[in-house]
């Protein structure tokens, strides 16, 4: 299993996650022996098997188009890193150029 | 532009739309707080909704139930089993980082929308409608931005054509007509305004004849009819321009701005669109079961366009007559119901043109659930004027009567004595008062003057209060005039 | 307080409660006192709520006061791992993401343990996100084994066991993805119960990886065990994986014995790399049962070699996508940045520990476009080859016998490399993937006084088996407690 540096990159940068070259590089070979551990699911003979999503062979209960009340926007907001005018305020989403 | 119509003669567009349909629910997709437009910024939210750690999702029946009215409209395929799967982008109008949709096991496949284009009948084939959930709303303000996540959750479905549509016009017809369907079955409202009903355009050009379709880029953000042609149109030009100065269309997603009547690419192309779709492990897969089908199938309505054709064929309707009265459901409803209660086919073309003159013209508007008279009383004052009881002017202000008062048509005519004056010996002993009280007149028609029949009918109908038989009071007028 | 109340067990302490030996303020106030005295150096809570506990120590006395029954868990004083929601106790997973995080809603669990009469007294150490095997991996601080502090207490549960293990909490409730309730009740000496998957709801368990998670208890006996998740299971309409039963009635099973029981020993978990201890210790747990009117018989389960790998593809693809949310926007922590793309990544790299992020950068590999179908879909068959070995073992036999572990609890910093630590679980985690319940029992002690655990696999919803059986090995080897904390607070 051979993954190149600049995959594991574009992974982190998938997973937004801002990773320093140390951590890259450390990433990169301890995917690499998980990844080659896994590789033995390809001996495996999964033919025609049914892949298993749920661990209980059951349909999907539905619920009644029934409204409860809402958290209070107080309570919604409480934990947020920043909030405004009864938003969620996130830095600005800038617009790539091209 | 000007030329954009030349440009075509050897360029095809090719067009495929995805428009999000709101569906009618009170509740959220998977959750239970409200759906309602118009609430204070964030504050219909729960655990489920905001993303909390620890919420689960649990799915609305009614939000199904809904999709697949929408399915057997379109005669669709439904899948007994479908599932839901989770679509992974970061955005923060996203709260789980997934928005929970369906991929390769959708509700609904194949299928299509009728809709008449220029005269012609035309079935747009629909590649696939699926349930998923709707983002927040992200507010740009300034430096910074603001998440509002009251439509996050907001049960959503999404019809995605085939790429079966080869003009601005043809979209936007399109458009109006699964609007019309959406609202014909009680989908959903389908206001544009308030994003109920959402566009986004997958557009190509291609040298006509040539079987390979081009470069496509993916308009998103058209949030009005209008904006559906004009924001097409703009795409197409703007490919088909790239195109003959021999540069390549790039594929790329394209922000429409309705205020600068442009487009704007919208993503950087180096920032990778990976959506890792996987099945939902926290939503078993949903079956669609007998009974739940069943009710669909017998509470399917007949819909928009058979009944168009019913109208022109049962009815004797001109096409654009059957279209403007169903254009939606309660119209075409209360013409049925109208000719129904006038126990004769013959009055429905009366009625019809009754509809779409008075009637519309006295709602103003408003739909037709909100007009004042009923469906059997407006037969009632229509069989009065086929029976010669009335003039159809006369009807005209029996119906203002009806509206104000709400009294039935032959109640106000009896009491106000409007009944038409078709005795001949009455009406001819009135001709006579008239053509011995004008005798210049007279003279002048008889000298040629033949436009001042016109005038003796009009001063009859001032004479009887517009209740003379029109078509009588012209014969007997004509003859007296003639006989000397 | 008397070492002997902290050890009584949850039904006895709730029997006492009720029959006002003693009251539920007593009870709170003793086991606050001796966490006061012992967690410093154990670890094993995050957050203890002294006024929130005491508040409902008053309420359920007030309620016996007044001739109500409060529950079948009167008064009894319970830890709650932190991976579960708790309304108005902060809830971390033991990430620093989530630091000073309030939820604004009870874990069913929670709330189901509160309306029968339980205690909260607080929140307990875990791996982050549940992500481990041994508690080192905890945002906050280790949690130590009570039996030895230079050993790890096992994980992810390893403050849940620990805590039940030094008296601090009369039960506990964990969370079990891959072994993260057997495990560290085998390190810590206590009885650990992974439900069968979707008895008990989900609803409020921090997701770590949605098709395998369960929440159960851990406890100082198999009783206490069986009345845990009486309380705790049952159908959730929040929970749409909860299964739509009612909550199984297992205390009958504690008296049945084994008589006729048929035990199977699958052969695929006694090879390759097992402590001759354990083996020795688990083979002795089967004779017992023999002892006491069971049948052995030998079992394979021919896909187990398989388990492990299928688990470190469905375990991580799932919680990349679970751990999603945890964005900087709405709640816990933010990175710096000053346009958004950043603060994401500044906000996880910061949260989020070394770990949690490996498992992040599996799962999205696994589920990248071109990779899905070569490992989560191929994991995801695996695994129903895996329920099928069950099923056909369960033809032939009641309940497996097994290894939880494949040695006693290690020592802290031993297990370095992601995979060694990962090889842990490798007996428990079949388990999870086939979705059936595990007990793990404490059959006796390596020669240096380390806890041993046996494993018991039932059929699906079949916990009352496990109860059975549980109970026989509870008779046979009796419970053991850490000598450290057997004095007063
Ligand atoms: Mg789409
Ligand atoms: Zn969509």
């Amino acid at each position: 299993m051979v993954l190149t540096r600049e995959e594991v990159a574009e992974i982190a940068q998938l997973a937004r996650l801002a990773l320093r070259d140390d951590e890259l590089d450390a990433l990169r070979g301890e995917l690499a022996v998980i990844l080659e551990h896994v590789e033995v699911l390809g001996q495996a003979d999964t033919i025609g098997v049914e892949p298993m999503t749920h661990a209980v062979p059951t349909a999907l209960r539905l619920r009644a188009d029934q409204v409860e009340p809402s958290l209070p926007v107080a309570v919604a907001l409480a934990d947020a890193p920043a909030a405004r005018d009864g938003c969620f305020e996130v830095p600005a989403i800038i617009k790539a150029a091209t | 532009m000007s030329d954009l119509a030349t440009l075509l003669e050897s360029w095809e567009p090719v067009i495929g739309l995805e428009v999000h349909v709101q569906l009618a629910c009170e509740s959220k997709a998977f959750s239970p707080s409200a759906t309602s437009f118009g609430a204070p910024p964030n504050s219909l939210t729960d655990p489920t909704v905001l993303g909390l750690p620890g919420a689960l999702p649990t799915f609305n029946a009614h939000a199904l139930e809904l999709a697949l009215r929408l399915g057997v409209a379109t005669g669709a395929k439904i899948r007994a089993r479908c599932r839901f799967a989770r679509k992974h982008y970061f955005y923060p109008d996203l709260p789980k980082g997934y928005q929970i949709s369906q991929y390769d096991e959708p509700l609904c496949e194949e299928g299509g929308i009728e809709l008449w284009l220029g005269g012609v009948r035309k079935k747009v084939r629909l590649q696939r409608i699926h349930l998923e959930e709707d983002a927040g709303k992200n507010l740009h303000h300034g430096t910074a931005s603001l998440v509002d996540l009251n439509r996050a959750g907001v049960p959503l479905c999404e019809v995605v054509t085939l790429p079966d549509l080869h003009s601005a016009e043809e979209a936007a017809e399109y458009m109006r007509a699964l609007h019309r369907l959406v609202r014909w079955l009680g989908v959903g409202e389908g206001d544009m305004e308030k994003g109920q009903l959402r566009c986004d355009a997958n557009v190509s050009v291609r040298r006509r004849g040539e079987d390979r379709l081009g470069v496509r880029t993916e308009l998103k953000n058209i949030n009005s009819f209008r904006f559906v042609h004009r924001a097409i149109e703009h795409e197409i030009a703007r490919q088909v321009r790239i195109l003959e100065d021999g540069g390549q269309v790039e594929r790329e997603t394209r922000l429409w701005d309705a205020d600068a009547g442009v487009s704007q690419p919208m993503r950087s192309k180096e920032e990778i669109a990976d959506y890792r779709y996987f099945p939902d492990p926290d939503l078993p897969p949903l079956a669609v079961d007998g009974p739940t089908m069943r009710k669909v199938i017998t509470t399917m309505p007949e819909l928009p366009v058979p009944r168009l054709e019913r109208f022109m064929r049962e009815y004797g309707l001109p096409f654009d007559d059957a279209a403007l009265l169903t254009d939606d459901r309660e119209r075409a409803d209360y013409l049925d119901e109208a000719v129904r209660a006038a126990g004769d086919g013959a009055l429905a073309r009366p009625i019809a043109s009754f509809m779409l003159t008075e009637l519309l013209r006295v709602l103003d508007g408003q739909p037709i659930a909100k007009a004042p008279v009923a469906p059997a009383a407006l037969a009632e004052l229509i069989a009065l004027v086929a029976g010669e009881v009335i003039s159809g002017k006369i009807a005209k202000d029996v119906f203002a009567k009806m509206c104000a008062s709400g009294e039935g048509a032959q109640h106000i005519v009896d009491r106000d004595d409007l009944r038409q004056i078709s005795d001949e010996a009455t009406l001819r002993g009135l001709c006579e008062e008239l053509l011995a009280a004008h005798p210049r007149q007279v003279e002048q028609y008889r000298a040629g003057k033949d436009s001042l029949l016109g005038f003796f009918v009009g001063q009859l109908m001032k004479a009887t209060g517009g209740k003379a038989n029109p078509a009588l009071s012209t014969k007997l007028l004509e003859q007296l005039l003639a006989a000397t | 307080m008397s070492a002997e109340l902290a050890y009584a067990g949850a039904a006895e302490l709730a029997r006492r409660v009720r029959a006002r030996e003693v009251s539920a303020v007593e009870l709170t106030d003793a086991f606050l006192a001796r966490i006061d005295a012992h967690d410093g150096a154990l670890g094993a809570y995050l957050a203890v709520d002294h006024e929130g506990a005491r508040n409902r120590a008053l309420i359920v006395d007030a309620m016996i006061a007044a001739g109500q029954d409060p529950g079948p868990l009167a008064g009894v004083p319970v830890g709650v791992k932190d991976v579960i929601v708790t309304e108005g106790l902060v809830t971390t997973a033991a990430s620093r993401i989530l630091d000073g995080w309030v939820p604004p809603y009870d874990a069913t669990a929670v709330a189901r343990l509160r309306a029968a009469g339980a205690i909260v007294l607080g929140k307990l150490n875990c791996d982050e996100f549940a992500m481990g095997s041994s508690n080192e991996r905890s945002g906050y601080r280790p949690c130590q084994n009570p039996w030895d502090l230079g050993r790890v207490p096992g994980g992810s549960s390893g403050g849940s066991a620990a805590a039940v293990a030094a008296g601090l909490a009369a039960a506990t409730l964990g969370t079990d993805t891959g072994g993260s309730i057997r495990q560290p009740a085998a390190f810590c000496g206590v009885v650990g119960l992974k439900p069968t998957y979707g008895r008990v709801s989900r609803w409020g368990a921090i997701a770590f990886a949605s098709s395998l998670d369960q929440i159960g208890p851990l406890a100082g006996s198999v009783e206490d065990c069986a009345l845990l998740l009486e309380v705790i299971a049952g159908a959730d309409p929040r929970d749409a994986t909860s299964i739509d039963q009612p909550a199984p009635s297992l205390r009958p099973a504690l008296t049945a014995g084994v008589a006729g029981l048929k035990v199977g020993l699958p052969r695929e978990y006694f090879e390759g790399a097992l402590d001759p201890e354990v083996a020795a210790a688990v083979r002795a747990a089967g004779d017992a049962l023999v002892t006491a009117g069971a049948e052995l018989r030998e079992v394979t389960l021919p896909h187990t070699r398989f388990a492990l790998p299928a688990y470190y593809v469905v375990a991580p693809a799932e919680a990349a996508s679970n751990l999603a949310r945890y964005d900087g926007v709405r709640f816990g922590h933010r990175g710096g940045g000053r346009e958004l793309a950043e603060m994401y990544a500044t906000t996880r790299a910061e949260g989020f520990g070394p770990e949690v992020k490996r498992r992040i950068m599996i799962g999205t590999y696994a589920l990248r476009a071109g990779h899905y179908e070569a490992y989560y879909r191929k994991a995801q068959q695996v695994r129903a080859l895996i329920k099928r070995d069950f099923d056909q073992a369960f033809e032939e036999v009641d309940v497996l016998l097994t290894p939880t572990t494949p040695t006693a609890a290690f020592a802290r910093g031993e297990k370095a490399a992601p995979l060694d630590m990962y090889l842990a679980d490798v007996f428990t985690l079949a388990c999870n993937l086939a979705g059936i319940p595990g007990l793990a029992v404490p059959v006796g002690a390596t020669a240096s006084g380390l806890p041993i655990g046996a494993q018991l696999l039932g059929r699906a919803l079949d916990e009352v088996t496990l109860v059975r059986a549980g109970a026989e090995l509870e008779r046979a080897f009796g419970t053991r407690r850490p000598p450290a904390y057997e004095g007063a607070a």
